[in-house]
């Protein structure tokens, strides 16, 4: 760690990680739903599980982007933080803001807490992974400002690099469009064309610049290849991905009553969006064989490439799978959505959060890398944590497709619940590598509080790992 | 990546793809709006069915249904249940929950008034008749 200020990423990381866990114990509660239907019912109904679930998700992940941000935006401007003391107000902010809305969902009725938070004068609750109350959006709005405005101001009085750049225009672009979600016409087609603006646009869009900058900046760090050429490879990386990416938002276009020439805008575009993402695999594979140093944190280096490689896998492949519209045609809304989504989701941004914790903490804890046996545990996390999410994703593949088959081809289409009863199988096979997800997380939890001498570069357990993963 | 491809050339690469297929995503957002008339059966989004798109929403239906495929995954395709229903079904259905049937998924009694559940029928009819290009491909949807 060079500066100081540099260590306010901390309480965001911890923070991070804490909603981390919960989001998969409330993930886990959904997964036993789905096979016991009244599971927990009446107090924690699906529809609150899911919201915990999603909300907890996109909230933990947006302290780690801010957590990254404020850990490489000094490092790469060459300055201290314009304001520390400022993010650390957001945080505390940001962290009771987000615990409230939690507890609202889980003991209120959502009727009652709409009601309360003033969702009758500006009605923006109820859409899904935006059923935040109108003062926790406002929040948000507040605590990504003084944030941007932190951060603004320490780039633009130090060093421009292209990952300082690339990452401000990525919480630039993540801020401004987040306001589309305070547009919620009666009109249920410019409803979701516009609810798409917000969800589409990050995840698909200005969340790949900030992923693209998370990972430049360790590949810098961790292999030493010189940054001219890591920096090239980031440019390209998130300009493929906005050319894919823009026009690809076609893809959530096919069935809402928009034009249908979205179906062919849509779908060759869409088709492209696995490309910038082969190509974070191709990039972290490359620059880490490539390496001119051995760095002593071979858990962050594991992070990074299978961050890529997952991301790849999630976002890419299984996006292509169901993206052409003749084939979404039957597979939109079906577990096969649900399956993108979670390998999407966790290859390439819950991995390159970790990516990044993976890195940093260690430093900010006094040191270059964890012990060798605290790494040791947080490499078996990852494979327990990743091979998990792989099987969790196949389950619900298969179920997809089962699904598909059962209620919408044939000649004789069964109805939803009646297709749901015959795949309840793949649904507790998903359960049950949850369970294995669950505990690779605790695992992974664990190994920040084993100590021991942190590693050297020459430690011979963790560099053997290494020249097999990029022989 | 060789080195006569250069750092800037990739930086004008994102910077120009960036704002053209940005300018191409607001040109066909234009043209979808002016199309929209046509296709989001707005003859049928009365004041009724508004309120009942805000019922909707306030009892978070999304949670474990999907309207035209977007949303849970864990209840019914909701878009076209008037269709598949009609208007009665739907009320009685509001009425009776939740079944209570042991190991079977529930759903939350919302205690709506007569004229909310009208309200939340107008918004169903209304998005019935949606154009969807023909999806979902069968009436279970």
């Amino acid at each position: 760690m060079k500066y100081k200020s540099q260590a306010v990423a901390k309480p965001y990381f911890i923070a991070a990680i804490g909603l981390f866990l919960g989001q998969i114990s409330f993930g886990l509660i959904m997964g036993l739903q789905y096979v016991v239907g009244d599971f927990l019912f009446p107090a924690i109904p699906f529809n609150v599980a899911r919201m915990v679930h999603t909300n907890l998700l996109i909230v933990w992940l947006l302290f780690g982007f801010m957590g990254a941000a404020y850990y490489l935006i000094p490092e790469e401007s060459e300055r201290e933080l314009h304001s520390p003391k400022l993010a650390l107000a957001m945080f505390w902010i940001f962290l009771v803001a987000g615990a409230a809305t939690i507890l609202g969902y889980l003991l209120v009725p959502y009727a009652t807490l709409a009601e309360l938070t003033g969702n009758n004068l500006l009605a923006t609750m109820g859409r899904e992974f935006l059923e935040q109350p109108l003062p926790t959006k406002v929040g948000i709005v507040i605590v990504a400002l003084a944030m941007l405005y932190n951060l603004s101001m320490t780039v633009l009085k130090g060093r421009k690099t292209a990952i300082n750049l690339v990452m401000l225009l990525g919480l630039w672009g993540l801020a401004i469009f987040f306001l589309f979600s305070f547009y919620n016409p009666a009109n249920l087609v410019k409803d979701k064309f516009y609810w798409w603006w917000v969800v589409h646009l990050w995840v698909e869009g200005v969340w790949e610049l900030i992923m693209g900058s998370m990972l430049a900046f360790v590949l810098v760090k961790v292999t030493g290849v010189d940054r001219e050429v890591i920096e090239k490879w980031l440019y390209v990386i998130i300009a493929m991905a906005l050319i894919s990416g823009l026009i690809g938002m076609g893809h959530h276009y096919f069935w809402i009553g928009a034009p249908e020439y979205w179906q062919w805008w849509g779908s060759v575009f869409s088709a492209l969006e696995p490309i910038p993402f082969f190509m974070m695999t191709v990039f972290a594979f490359n620059m880490v064989s490539r390496r001119r140093r051995e760095h002593p944190n071979k858990a962050a280096v594991l992070w990074a490439l299978g961050t890529g490689v997952m991301a790849f896998l999630g976002a890419g492949v299984w996006g292509f799978l169901h993206t052409l519209a003749p084939v979404n045609f039957y597979t939109h809304g079906s577990q096969i959505t649900a399956a993108h989504g979670h390998m999407a989701f966790y290859g390439a941004y819950a991995m390159v959060v970790l990516t990044m914790i993976s890195y940093t903490m260690p430093l900010m804890r006094g040191r270059e890398a964890n012990s060798p046996a605290a790494q040791l545990a947080e490499m078996w996390g990852f494979w327990l944590m990743t091979i998990s999410m792989v099987l969790i994703t196949l389950f619900l593949t298969a179920a997809g497709i089962l699904q598909v088959w059962l209620q919408r081809m044939g000649a004789s289409p069964m109805s939803f619940m009646a297709a749901q009863d015959q795949i309840s199988l793949f649904y507790w096979m998903r359960e049950i590598t949850g369970l294995f997800f669950f505990l690779g997380l605790l695992l992974y939890i664990g190994s920040f509080f084993i100590k021991g001498k942190p590693a050297t570069a020459k430690d011979p357990a963790t560099a053997r790992g290494l020249a097999s993963a990029t022989a | 990546m060789s080195s006569a491809f250069t750092k800037s050339a990739a930086r004008n690469i994102f910077y120009g793809g960036a704002v053209f297929f940005f300018l191409l995503l607001v040109a066909l957002t234009f043209d979808t709006m002016n199309t929209l008339p046509k296709r989001d059966n707005r003859a049928n989004l009365t004041e009724s069915a508004a309120r009942g798109k805000h019922i909707w929403e306030t009892r978070n239906c999304v949670g474990c249904h999907s309207l035209l495929g977007e949303g849970a995954y864990f209840a019914p395709e909701l878009g076209n249940v008037y269709v598949r229903r009609g208007p009665e079904f739907i009320k009685t259905w509001l009425k009776i929950q939740p079944t209570g049937a042991p190991g079977r998924r529930q759903m939350p009694q919302f205690n709506l008034t007569e004229q909310q559940l009208d309200d939340l029928v107008s918004f169903f009819k209304y998005t019935s008749g949606i154009n969807t290009a023909k999806w979902p491909p069968n009436i279970e949807g």
